[in-house]
């Protein structure tokens, strides 16, 4: 009996023992996050050191798996606990549903201390805030507009960089006839929707686009030149691997790279492959807007939202997270891994690539009118419901080489209706 | 004095008796029914609600059940396992009813034989369905091989054919499954009484006609609890479609299961996630509710 008493107390005073070190120790940040490939842990990582340097413990929950879907289940389940980590991988629209929850904190001293509304792009500060407090710190501005480009595979095809829609039928069916596959692609409902969402930019223009996507505009989602885009979709297709079902975005950037096919449509992540396979942007590979869309930037902005704590010293290591997070270097090292452009306006430009220069530029020249535009495919236009019901019809459609494109438009709008 | 000490002594031993079995599966029975009725309950609830992103409780009656109706996603997941789980179950018996027939003529390096056709069962379907997807992609597998050996016609694209994909599946799962079958109805041929067939070859009956008319018939309960298990794996094969085509092309190899998880969990319409949930807990229920009445009559019988 004496045994089992010493036993439990020993049990009891060691169960304790955590919860102490935790109250007394320095803050503790907790991030929610699915930046797991190579580049991307890397560039975690530099952050992870800063913090660390800062002399604060950061606690790494990587949720890999469904481009972030496991993620956000294991982050609901944690907030409806009570439970929320210091900060999340949520972006675009969904901040504003996590902010109306009332789970968001305000990052005001942070923010003022640091003159973040000096430093990020109008646009971009607009999406952080809710109800005009800041909530989140973006990380980085993917482009999602671009087309990837093997100039050898050009080269030898005889095919020259397209501009236009009609270029680039041009060039694939030279593409084509010389023997390689003309459009790197992967089956996959997001990113047949990123092509789709590209046609739109491109036949719409970026004020259609808008129109489409964000207002959810009946007339426009209904109109003849949205019938155009899927017939497009349609003739895209066909330039296609039909074996590409399933494939990841990686595996037919590959095939670009590799030289067995000839282009790619796809954001700038893609130009994280090809570094890796140590090629040089400007001369081994070509970067282009999508034929149609140039002067025109759909963005995908990655952030972290910052959730209330209690602990003072953790509320010290979140504040440290929002403020690194915005830092030159790692906004240097997580942009370069990654390959999307820095969210500070005032960086060197210098130590980036050719691409990343040139998105910069249209970024600029895009702020200025309507060029800057919310990406449909990557969830920073739309709920995620309208989302997954657009995805539904892009994806059925490019799969049935016989669909009708009248047709598709209806169950377009038809489905975006249910969804909203 | 020393009946009443002996009284005193026994009866908390004996209330703790009657009470030991209550006490002891007390915890489980509340696990069972907070963690399985209860939120059975709390996905109806929340089927007649307008969720989104998280739980809300705004009363909307039956909107959901109206939109999941006319989605047509919904009908092609549910056509999907209809077609999958009918073809599976049939085929996995038809072969494993074959193979422990054959297996079962006292041949030679029978272990050996019974082993390699178990083993597939071994897998996850995780496995299984990442081997198939390489083995039937047109590109990769069986049809680029056979293209290579000469046969230049050879076209096998069932994978990427959005018509054809859902027997992609039945293979995978009939090579996986059907071994297991076969061992079971191995089990059940060995327990038939060897003087009742040669009583049968003595009256002059053929080998087809003893299995078909004798054998096999006296195989019910065995052929009852293959069927009950090959369901439950056809309901549940959520994890060959995921590592096997993820729903596509397009979304055409969707299952009630994975529309459920992507409706729910990825994509902020929980409301509709749930009636989902709910219609499949409907349809196993229309199954299950005939087969255990009749069951349980049964026994009272017995």
């Amino acid at each position: 009996m004496n045994a089992i008493n010493r036993l439990a107390a020993v049990v009891a005073l060691a169960s304790l023992l955590p919860l102490s070190a935790l109250a007394e120790g320095p803050g503790t940040v907790e991030v929610t996050h699915w930046w797991t490939s190579g580049g991307e842990k890397a560039a975690v990582d530099t952050l992870k050191k800063q913090i660390e340097a800062d002399g604060f413990i950061w606690k790494d929950n990587a949720v890999a798996g469904g481009g972030g879907a496991a993620a956000m289940t294991v982050l609901k389940s944690r907030a409806v606990a009570g439970n929320p980590p210091a900060a999340a991988q949520v972006k675009g629209p969904d901040i504003q549903d996590w902010g109306s929850l009332g789970l968001l904190t305000e990052l005001d001293d942070v923010s003022k201390a640091n003159n973040w509304d000096g430093l990020l792009p109008k646009k971009v500060a607009e999406i952080m805030k809710y109800d005009g407090h800041y909530v989140a710190v973006p990380v980085n501005i993917h482009r999602v507009n671009w087309l990837w480009i093997n100039p050898q595979v050009f080269e030898k095809a005889g095919a020259s960089v397209p501009t236009t829609l009609d270029e680039l039928f041009v060039a694939a069916d030279k593409l084509k006839a010389a023997g390689f596959i003309p459009l790197a692609h992967g089956g996959q409902p997001w990113q047949d929707s990123t092509v789709f969402e590209d046609l739109v930019l491109s036949i719409l223009g970026p004020k259609g686009y808008h129109a489409a996507f964000v207002d959810l505009d009946e007339a426009t989602l209904t109109g003849a030149q949205m019938i155009e885009v899927f017939k497009t979709l349609q003739r895209l297709g066909t330039y296609m691997d039909p074996n590409r079902a399933g494939r990841d975005w990686n595996i037919a950037a590959a095939e670009v790279i590799n030289g067995k096919a000839g282009m790619q449509i796809m954001g700038d992540w893609a130009k994280s492959e090809w570094t890796a396979a140590k090629k040089v942007a400007g001369k081994d590979y070509t970067c282009v807007p999508f034929p149609g869309t140039q002067g025109s930037f759909a963005y995908n902005i990655d952030s972290l939202v910052m959730f209330k704590l209690k602990d003072a010293n953790d509320i010290k290591a979140q504040n440290d997270l929002a403020k690194v997070a915005l830092e030159p270097k790692f906004q240097t090292v997580f942009n370069q891994n990654k390959g999307s452009l820095p969210v500070r306006q005032d960086m060197d430009m210098s130590q980036f690539d050719a691409c990343t220069q040139k998105s910069a530029a249209d970024f600029k020249e895009a702020e200025k009118g309507d060029g800057l535009q919310p990406s449909m495919a990557h969830n920073m236009a739309t709920t995620l419901a309208v989302q997954g019901a657009i995805f539904d019809v892009v994806t059925n459609f490019l799969n049935d080489p016989k669909a009708d494109p009248a047709k598709a438009v209806k169950q377009l709008n038809s489905a975006i209706k249910s969804a909203k | 004095m020393s009946t009443v000490a002996a009284l005193n002594k026994a009866s908390p031993l004996d209330a703790l008796q009657r009470w030991l079995p209550k006490l002891v599966l007390a915890p489980s029975m509340l696990i069972v029914l907070v963690g399985f009725y209860g939120y059975i309950f709390w996905t109806l609830l929340i089927s007649f609600t307008n969720s989104s992103f998280m739980p809300s409780y705004k009363w909307v009656g039956l909107t959901q059940y109206a939109k999941l109706m006319e989605n047509d996603r919904w009908w092609v997941a549910s056509k999907n396992l209809a077609v999958f789980g009918g073809l599976f179950i049939g085929i996995s018996l038809l072969v494993g009813v074959l193979l422990a027939i054959l297996l079962d003529q006292r041949i030679r390096r029978e272990g050996f034989i019974r082993t390699v056709y178990l083993y597939p069962m071994a897998l996850s379907m995780i496995v299984t369905g990442t081997a198939w997807k390489w083995l039937l992609n047109p590109g990769l597998g069986l049809d680029k091989m056979l293209r290579d050996w000469g046969w230049e016609g050879f076209r096998m694209d069932w994978l990427v054919d959005p018509d054809r994909v859902v027997y992609c599946l039945v293979i995978a799962a009939v090579w996986q499954a059907s071994g297991f079958v076969m061992a079971l109805f191995l089990a059940g041929l060995r327990g038939v009484d060897q003087s009742i067939i040669r009583a049968a070859q003595v009256d002059g009956a053929s080998l087809p006609t003893i299995y078909l008319r004798i054998v096999l018939p006296s195989l019910r309960p065995v052929f009852f609890s293959a069927l009950m298990i090959l369901a439950h794996i056809a309901i549940k094969s959520f994890d060959l479609v995921a590592a096997m085509t993820a729903g596509g092309p397009g979304y055409s190899s969707d299952l009630p299961a994975m529309f459920m998880y992507s409706f729910t969990f990825s994509r902020g319409q929980m409301g509709m996630g749930s009636a989902s949930a709910i219609l499949m807990l409907g349809a196993i229920l229309s199954i299950l509710v005939p087969y255990l009445y009749s069951e349980l009559r049964n026994k009272r019988h017995d």
